[in-house]
């Protein structure tokens, strides 16, 4: 008889026991060492690259915290800047924020008045934020948008409740920024799937032509161009004595812009929603619209959520163009904050104050649709 | 009710009655797809009760001429009436027709972003006008009848495939259809899976159900077809009812498709 194997002596025992893994394969030491430690090269790499991020770091901070100049002495023309041209390269001037902050995020809008835009900031924000809760994504939100943008609109012009009135001219900085991105995407997203689906429509070639046309055109020219031909082109053909405010133009051109590119964001969506839900949305009787919207559209816009979050961080970004055709949005406030002869020279520091102001709230938005697509995603994965 | 264990064995009695009216009718029915001719002097009449099966080779055109009887694909020849109303590109027929008619499909088709329940819900509430409490008390006697009412708050990516097909078959018996439509609604399935999606079907034969069946499972097309239709290259070739069918196969065509089909 020949002794049993180990393979036979293993099948048909008692059920094989669940281990813990090995304690090399766990914990933090373990990931240090697979990750950064692996080799002499990963460990000469590793070491390199912490060289230059600490060092890096320090004198960043060296000059952005302990040599930096948060005040300097006078105020508006008689300013005296002499100690931060004295910390060139050493240390930076925040002192050029603290005077300058209110020009920057709020323009040339009468100085006593500013609390309006101020205000405005907030509603915005709150806007953003109750739009951003599912628990609100039912029809009572469109009227919260109504009640919201009309409040805005009479806190920027006044002229009633007893507040001055202040021309769109004067207009500047973030609240300049939020208008245009808000607007441009609340409308910019809705025509956009209006295109995707028209662009499908292959029963209606007039339909599809059109919107094909469309997309093609605004996509195939530069977002500057339209803004000019919006601002210098668009009022000869207006009749005489009529005129649309500058605002308004550059606004439509920036909705005709995104809604172009979200279009094709939208359409790459609706074309991975496999054809078996179609055709089960036309078996049980659905029209064309209930099925769209039922259907289609909400397993569509969720699978497009990266991209058209992409396209909506680079829209906002978009709006600083504005500046070219002289509209004081937050990039061109800045850009002006440092025009006085007292102040030049310290666009470093004014850039960096906006470009936190942008990354708050791009980042914000990359942050929500993340947490979106989990939510979206709870409980339905195979 | 019939075990399938026993299926083919038992036959499920027929409730055709013998002035049964037609339900659907297909007159000379043709279509191409390109140049390609899929169907050919289609004809065909289901009665009032009546559970008919269809079966032949892929390529065939047996999934085309059962997705033309609620339009999914449209014909360009001959007459198709269902329930009495003739389908044309009138869409108020199409309408019309398609809340009669349910439909099954092979790869289930369920609404990944609804529950269970609301997957059920959805068209009463929307093309029926329900009231959303009374189409979840329906929703869920179907579900319970196709024996899966503890999972209506998941969603269709949670369950298995043969849960998932009994889903399907509850959601479109939801709209009280008159006539009940199957493409191949086991083939996707795992063979583990198969019987319990049959069994469902053979309770929905019993209960009197007018049925069209396209599907290779033989079993249940012994045990409660009225009739069985065999379709080759685009045209029906033989129909009768299964006894006969089976047993005695008249053209060469099906019998060498009998011998493929049951021979192994």
């Amino acid at each position: 008889m020949t002794p049993p194997s180990a393979e036979a002596a293993t099948l048909g025992a008692a059920p094989a026991i669940e281990r813990r893994p090995p304690s090399f394969a766990l914990g933090p030491i373990a990931w240090l060492r697979a990750n950064l430690f692996s080799s002499w090269l990963s460990t000469a790499v590793t070491l390199l690259l912490a060289y230059f991020l600490v060092s890096w770091t320090l004198s960043f901070l060296n000059w952005a915290v302990v040599n930096a100049i948060w005040d300097v002495p006078g105020t508006g023309q008689q300013v005296d800047t002499s100690a931060c041209r004295a910390a060139r390269g050493e240390g930076a001037c925040w002192a050029l924020i603290g005077e300058k902050y209110r020009f920057i995020l709020f323009g040339l809008y009468p100085f006593d008045e500013q609390w309006r835009p101020a205000l405005v900031v907030v509603i915005f924000v709150a806007l953003y934020v109750i739009s951003a809760m599912r628990r609100f994504w039912r029809k009572e939100l469109a009227l919260i948008w109504l009640a919201a943008l009309t409040a805005i609109g009479v806190l920027m012009w006044g002229g009633v409740f007893g507040l001055p009135y202040v021309e769109q001219e004067r207009w500047g900085g973030l609240v300049i920024t939020l208008i245009l991105a808000t607007f441009g995407i609340a409308f910019a997203f809705p025509l956009s799937i209006l295109v995707a689906l028209g662009r499908r429509q292959t029963s209606m070639p007039a339909v599809k032509a059109l919107c094909v046309v469309y997309i093609e055109l605004i996509r195939g020219v530069p977002l500057i161009s339209l803004l000019f031909m919006a601002s210098v082109m668009f009022p000869l053909f207006l009749p005489e004595g009529m005129n649309i405010d500058k605002l308004l133009r550059a606004q439509i051109a920036i909705i005709l812009f995104a809604a172009a590119y979200l279009a094709e964001v939208v359409r790459g969506g609706l074309q991975a929603i496999p054809k078996g839900q179609y055709e089960a949305a036309d078996a049980l009787g659905l029209t064309y619209w209930q099925k769209t919207g039922l259907i289609i559209l909400p397993q569509a816009l969720k699978i497009s959520i990266p991209p058209l979050v992409n396209t909506f961080i680079g829209m906002f970004k978009d709006t600083s163009l504005v500046l070219i055709i002289g509209i004081y949005d937050l990039l061109n406030t800045a850009k002006t904050s440092i025009i006085e002869p007292a102040w030049q020279g310290f666009g470093v520091e004014a850039y960096l104050f906006v470009a936190a102001i942008y990354f708050v709230f791009c980042f914000a938005m990359s942050k929500y649709s993340q947490d979106l697509e989990r939510e979206l995603d709870k409980g339905r994965r195979r | 009710m019939a075990e399938v264990g026993e299926l083919g064995k038992v036959q499920v009695r027929s409730a055709v009655q013998p002035d049964a009216k037609p339900m659907i009718e297909l007159r000379k029915v043709n279509k191409w797809f390109g140049a390609l001719h899929v169907l050919r002097d289609v004809s065909l009449t289901v009665r009032e009760r009546e559970r008919v099966v269809v079966c032949g080779p892929s390529g065939s055109g047996k999934s085309t001429m059962i997705r033309c009887i609620n339009r999914l694909e449209t014909h360009q020849e001959g007459q198709i009436i269902v329930d009495g109303i003739e389908l044309t590109d009138d869409l108020r027929n199409i309408d019309a027709i398609r809340r009669e008619v349910g439909m099954v499909f092979q790869s289930f088709n369920l609404f990944p972003h609804l529950t269970i329940l609301e997957n059920c819900t959805l068209a009463p509430i929307w093309v029926r006008k329900m009231p959303k409490k009374e189409a979840e008390e329906l929703a869920m006697e179907f579900l319970t009848r196709v024996r899966i009412p503890e999972q209506a708050k998941k969603y269709p990516g949670q369950l298995s495939g043969g849960q998932q097909q009994r889903v399907a078959i509850a959601r479109a018996l939801c709209m009280r259809p008159k006539i009940m439509l199957f493409d191949e609604p086991t083939s996707a399935l795992d063979p583990e899976m198969i019987k319990e999606v049959l069994d469902v079907m053979v309770e929905l034969a019993e209960s009197g159900m007018t049925m069209v069946v396209v599907t290779h499972e033989m079993g249940f097309a012994r045990t409660v077809a009225d009739r069985v239709v065999f379709m080759d290259r685009g045209e029906v070739v033989e129909v009768g009812p299964p006894k006969e069918f089976f047993g005695n196969p008249r053209s060469e065509r099906l019998r060498t498709f009998l011998s493929q089909i049951l021979g192994h």
